[in-house]
């Protein structure tokens, strides 16, 4: 599945502005009338919130994720004791079975993980697509054939299978140069290798605006007063791509998160115990029949970020599309 | 047309060759030693030095790559005097963890991918494209509003979780399958539908979220046309107008998303086979990752890879038979 498809971006997004406003005012109002848009950003400005303030909140409520509780499990089968996988007041969300440790505390410190790595994962695909879309696009001839065969390649390489085969040779690497062992270069490592398959995708759609916008008259303009090569680039080009650019990094973060989750099930995402949403559903799912509230807290959350991210993604399209409302 | 058909490819044979080289340095230029990598921990230095003889480990990478293709179209004699094997052509390597030569682990596994692959793909087509269609024609609607929201949730699944719940669940839970073992079409119909139904279903889901979401925002965009509001002005019946004017334009761009996801899927569905035990390319892949067998690994993703080029030329050579808008050039 194209999980970071673009293909059904307007090109003619951000061609027409209205005269008394900008783009951007537009779509801030029409975005703040969306009301699944407004739902969303509340939901992912809580989930931001969990993720910053995570390690101090379970401090607070006196928690910590990696203290085991065994006397809260029954002898049997290691299952937690009480209502819904043994809520209680010192343990909100219940503690794990087999471990005793508490889920509410591994779920805020998994936020920040899960989170830190699709952000800096899209900031870095963001970066590096757009500058290379917007130099593919900008000089004709050999450099952007030679960038656009580049993207067609990487493009070409089967994603998940790469990831899994090149993130212990990555890591090797990341040590050799000095790198702390453990969490510190796997989190680097999954950061890099998500940002490596994920640029192409927005190379080649900057790449095709600014195809498109080269030949407008404001371009032509800047070329006659004798602008130089670069401020054309960063100066007249780049202001009118962020609708895209934005739209991009929104929906590139579900996947992003997806991502992780399923490198987490394959057992390749950070070394435990350090939680994220990836490797929590990982392991509750074992205890899926037996203990199903465990396996729906990470669900929940996972679902809540990708979802809201999905739905405002979608809203951003229509809100930054200038043909919408039209007609 | 011809011309056309010809410089594409010439330039996937020229991509190929990038793509070969990039993965052979890929998963060959490892710190680790590959052929330490040969034998197990009964490994003595001098099984080490003959293997890496016998393997051609000793000479320069490049001598190595060279081997390595000349051995896929003429097929390869590996060591010299009575120590011989011969890997036939096309000989992608050898896996000394499988005591086994790579070609034959992937003839092995082809095949289950590809009906794992195919087989999903028709399902996915069938319920994506149709509810799509029939969120577009209902814009606004209900159905649109029922078919747009359970695609969102389809599409927002983590890969793993539906794969799982169905294993949990209809075989572990209700009994309704037994376990996946798979087994060839030819020889045993039964078993193999029973093992294939839910990975076919798995994909279907997923792929179809995503299916439906594409048909539709592709038929809107089409109905929004200058020459629906024409055939429309020119009185032909609604009916008309969505099949012989809307539902080809807007169903053309689909094509190059379903050849794209459709080789991607050939080249192993990871995580699928993973989940219900599929021999195929990938979960050969994983094992092969998780033994350190390079042989494997480099033409697992050399496959799969070639699977995507091949796809991409099929897809742009029929997108230009099929839309007269696009230029040859």
């Amino acid at each position: 599945m194209t999980v970071l498809d673009v293909s059904s971006l307007d090109p003619d997004v951000n061609q027409d502005a209205v005269v008394g406003r900008t783009l951007r005012q537009i779509a801030w109002s029409r975005l703040r009338k969306d009301r699944v848009a407004v739902v969303s950003m509340y939901v992912l400005g809580l989930i931001t919130f969990i993720a910053i303030f995570g390690p101090l909140i379970s401090k607070l409520l006196g928690v910590n994720p990696y203290d085991f509780n065994t006397d809260l499990l029954n002898d049997a089968g290691s299952l937690p004791l009480g209502p819904f996988g043994g809520v209680s007041l010192e343990h909100p969300l219940g503690v794990e079975p087999l471990t005793g440790r508490d889920i509410m505390a591994r779920l805020l410190f998994g936020s920040r993980i899960s989170l830190f790595i699709a952000v800096s994962a899209t900031i870095i695909t963001v970066v590096m697509g757009t500058v290379v879309g917007i130099v593919s696009g900008n000089s004709r001839g050999k450099t952007d054939a030679v960038l656009s065969r580049f993207m067609d390649i990487t493009l070409a390489f089967p994603l998940l299978l790469v990831i899994i085969a090149m993130s212990p040779v990555l890591e090797q690497r990341l040590q050799a140069w000095g790198m702390p062992a453990g969490n510190p270069s796997r989190i680097t490592t999954l950061i890099l290798v998500l940002s490596i398959f994920g640029w192409p995708y927005l190379a080649r759609l900057i790449r095709g605006q600014v195809l498109s916008l080269r030949e407008r008259e404001f371009v032509e303009a800047a070329i006659s007063i004798g602008s130089s090569n670069s401020r054309i680039l960063w100066r007249e080009l780049l202001p009118n791509l962020w609708a895209p650019i934005l739209i991009y990094a929104t929906i590139a973060m579900p996947g992003l998160i997806g991502a992780e989750a399923a490198l987490a099930f394959l057992g390749i995402s950070v070394i435990p115990p350090t939680p994220t949403w990836g490797s929590m559903l990982e392991e509750s799912v074992g205890y899926f029949t037996v203990d199903p509230f465990y396996f729906c807290v990470p669900l929940t959350m996972l679902l809540a970020a990708v979802l809201s991210f999905n739905l405002l993604g979608d809203a951003l399209r229509d809100a930054l599309d200038p043909k919408a409302g039209r007609n | 047309m011809f011309p056309y058909i010809v410089r594409r490819i010439f330039i996937m044979i020229f991509m190929l060759t990038i793509l070969s080289i990039v993965t052979f340095l890929l998963f060959n230029a490892v710190p680790t030693d590959p052929a330490r990598l040969t034998c197990g921990k009964t490994c003595t230095p001098e099984i080490v030095a003959a293997n890496r003889i016998r393997l051609g480990l000793d000479q320069p990478l490049y001598t190595q790559y060279i081997d390595w293709i000349r051995g896929i179209f003429v097929g390869r004699t590996y060591g010299s005097g009575s120590a011989t094997f011969d890997c036939a052509t096309p000989c992608l390597g050898y896996s000394f963890r499988n005591g086994e030569e790579v070609t034959v682990l992937i003839l092995d596994a082809v095949p289950v991918t590809m009906y794992l692959a195919v087989g999903a793909f028709l399902l996915w087509m069938l319920i994506g494209i149709s509810s799509g269609i029939i969120a577009a024609k209902h814009h606004g609607k209900w159905q649109d509003r029922a078919i747009m929201g359970v695609s969102l949730v389809g599409y927002s699944l983590p890969v793993f979780f539906l794969g799982l719940l169905f294993l949990v669940f209809v075989i572990v839970r209700w009994n309704l399958l037994p376990y996946p073992d798979y087994a060839s079409p030819f020889e045993d119909p039964v078993a193999f539908f029973q093992t294939m139904l839910l990975p076919w279903l798995t994909l279907a889901i997923l792929y179809a979220a995503y299916y439906a979401r594409l048909t539709r925002s592709q038929m809107l965009e089409t109905m929004g046309e200058d020459y629906i509001r024409t055939a429309r002005a020119k009185g032909l019946s609604e009916r008309v107008v969505f099949r012989k004017h809307a539902l080809r334009a807007g169903l053309t761009p689909i094509v190059t998303s379903a050849g794209l996801d459709l080789a991607g899927l050939l080249g192993g569905a990871v995580i699928t086979e993973y989940i219900f035990s599929l021999p195929g390319l990938g979960r050969l892949a994983i094992g092969a990752v998780t033994d350190y067998d390079l042989p494997t690994i480099t033409a697992t993703v050399l496959i799969a890879a070639v699977f995507v080029i091949v796809a991409n030329l099929i897809v742009d050579i029929l997108y230009a038979a099929i839309d007269p808008r696009v230029r040859l050039t």
